[in-house]
């Protein structure tokens, strides 16, 4: 980073950066912690989807600050992740689901457990 | 100033280092096939992460086009898996 970053980017830049990681890290942890699959399932889904709503916003920010114009790049990204986000767990959580009943009846049809 | 933005760059990266373990884990780990498939989509969120942080460092633009590819390209990696988890088949007849 060789330019001067301005105050007003540099304040909510880091508090958006440093919330961010947090996030990601504690949805990372419940992904270890947590019990069963349909818990672990929270865990990346929620804290992901605000971590990287943060750290975009961050980025934003600050190449809007470094380039002098309004640069609006990264919602392309957001929108891609808050469209797919949900949807990858609803389609992972039938999966599970599925399997797990499939499983107990000892019906499943391909596939170690 | 920037001094502090630097640190914060820091401390998210070190985060993410420690989420991308914890994914891996899962993904070594995890006793079921949907848990690795959650933990692949997780790992592939956190390089899209590491590569947003690694473009506001040197001020770039190659690094956002690669983090829109990781982006596509991990929501149909990741629906393609749990179809096939349900069932059995990515593309049916």
């Amino acid at each position: 980073m060789t330019t001067q970053l301005p105050l007003w980017v540099t304040i909510p830049g880091t508090l958006l950066l440093t919330g961010g990681g947090l996030l990601t890290v504690i949805g990372s942890i419940g992904l270890i912690r947590l019990p069963s699959f349909f818990a672990r399932m929270h865990g990346p889904s929620l804290g992901y989807t605000l971590g990287a709503g943060c750290v975009l916003i961050s980025s934003m920010l600050t190449s809007s600050a470094l380039l002098d114009r309004a640069v609006l790049h990264e919602l392309v990204i957001a929108a891609c992740i808050f469209i797919s986000s949900p949807v990858t767990a609803m389609m992972l959580m039938r999966a599970a689901i599925y399997r797990t009943v499939a499983g107990e009846r000892g019906t499943r049809p391909f596939g170690p457990e | 100033m920037n001094t502090v933005f630097d640190g914060a760059l820091w401390f998210a990266q070190l985060c993410l280092v420690v989420a991308m373990a914890c994914a891996a884990f899962r993904l070594i780990r995890g006793p079921t096939a949907q848990d690795r498939v959650l933990a692949l989509d997780t790992l592939n969120m956190n390089c899209l992460l590491t590569l947003l942080m690694l473009g506001m460092r040197s001020s770039s633009t190659a690094y956002f086009d690669m983090a829109l590819l990781m982006a596509l390209f991990g929501f149909v990696s990741s629906t393609a898996l749990a179809k096939f988890l349900l069932r059995g088949e990515v593309i049916e007849p």
